[in-house]
């Protein structure tokens, strides 16, 4: 929040109405919980009120051999292309403010 | 009044980046080699901790910040073997952070350790996200948790350097199969090393041993 706030306060504004967060499946964030804390922590800031808007980024890996690009399922870590195991992990890391809306 | 967009594109957790950073050149000036232990609840890490502690205190100066939700325990038990220990009851918070560190470490003579041991808190979800100013991040997984726990917390098991496979004398008793934990392991991280260990045995832990005298003395610079 005190990253929204500063970003606001640079701005010259004088209210922040939403905060656009990129929350990925591995960061152990819980939109639900976020919400729920910063609508206690936001009380009587330029942040009071603010819309907090997710947009989630599902655990993408990319094969070690053949560069596919994949969503893996439960317990099968394999890649679908070359059924090689062996893998990076290029999304679902992801915990960053986007943008603010302010007035 | 108009709304106006403002571009951000920060890291929520930029401002824990930022003091690790300075937790980090504090350590490297004193020349602490620094390990982030991170396991499940009652995978062993006070208990490889003590372990280690006992077999190297007379070579390496030790010292340790005991990250828990609550209580002092595992911090007294390793007061009584004479070594710096400073506890960080995190009061409900699940994970470590370099702020809490950054605290823990003005509690610390670093000039006098070699080796530091920061115990985070017992949860595979969320204390890899949070950088503390380690030069390595150590995992304990155990026998008893099963062989499909990479599956379920890849995040943890793809940022750490080692992995303490631990309670190997259980494996008689249990259908944990060490090869394909392994497989799901190096699949996500090709650069992790895993030792297998038992701290009720002792088994494998002389190569535990080795790896981190060898990495005190790279950090010391010179011979312990």
């Amino acid at each position: 929040m005190s990253l929204a706030l500063d970003k606001a306060q640079e701005a010259d504004a004088v209210k922040v109405t939403q905060i656009n967060l990129v929350i990925g499946d591995l960061s152990g964030v819980v939109a639900e919980c976020v919400q729920f804390y910063f609508d206690h922590i936001s009380k009587d800031t330029a942040a009071d009120g603010a819309s907090l808007v997710f947009t989630n980024k599902p655990t993408q890996v990319r094969c070690h051999k053949c560069d596919s690009i994949f969503t893996p399922k439960d317990s099968d870590w394999s890649c679908p292309e070359c059924h090689e195991m062996g893998m990076d992990i290029i999304s679902g890391r992801e915990c960053y403010m986007e943008s603010i809306e302010v007035e | 009044m108009a709304i106006k967009v403002i571009k951000v594109g920060e890291d929520i957790l930029g401002a824990n980046a930022d003091q690790a950073r300075l937790n980090q050149e504090l350590l490297d000036q004193n020349r602490v080699f620094t390990i982030n232990i991170m396991s499940s609840p009652g995978a062993g890490k006070t208990s490889i901790i003590m372990n280690t502690i006992n077999q190297l205190k007379d070579k390496v100066k030790i010292a340790v910040i005991e990250g828990d939700v609550a209580s002092s325990v595992d911090s007294e038990k390793i007061n009584g073997l004479g070594i710096p220990v400073v506890q960080i009851n995190t009061a409900g918070g699940c994970h470590l952070d370099a702020n809490m560190v950054e605290g823990a470490l003005k509690n610390l003579p670093l000039a006098e350790i070699d080796l530091l041991f920061i115990e985070n808190v017992g949860n595979l979800i969320c204390p890899n996200a949070f950088v503390l100013g380690e030069d390595r991040r150590v995992m304990i997984s155990s026998l008893p948790e099963g062989d499909d726990k990479p599956y379920k917390y890849p995040a943890m098991f793809a940022d750490t350097d080692i992995i303490l496979l631990n309670k190997t004398d259980l494996q008689p008793y249990l259908d944990f199969n060490p090869d394909a934990f392994r497989k799901i392991v190096y699949s996500l991280n090709s650069d992790a090393t895993i030792f297998p260990i038992s701290c009720k045995t002792g088994d494998g832990l002389e190569n535990w041993y080795s790896w981190l005298e060898s990495e005190v003395v790279k950090k010391k610079g010179n011979a312990v």
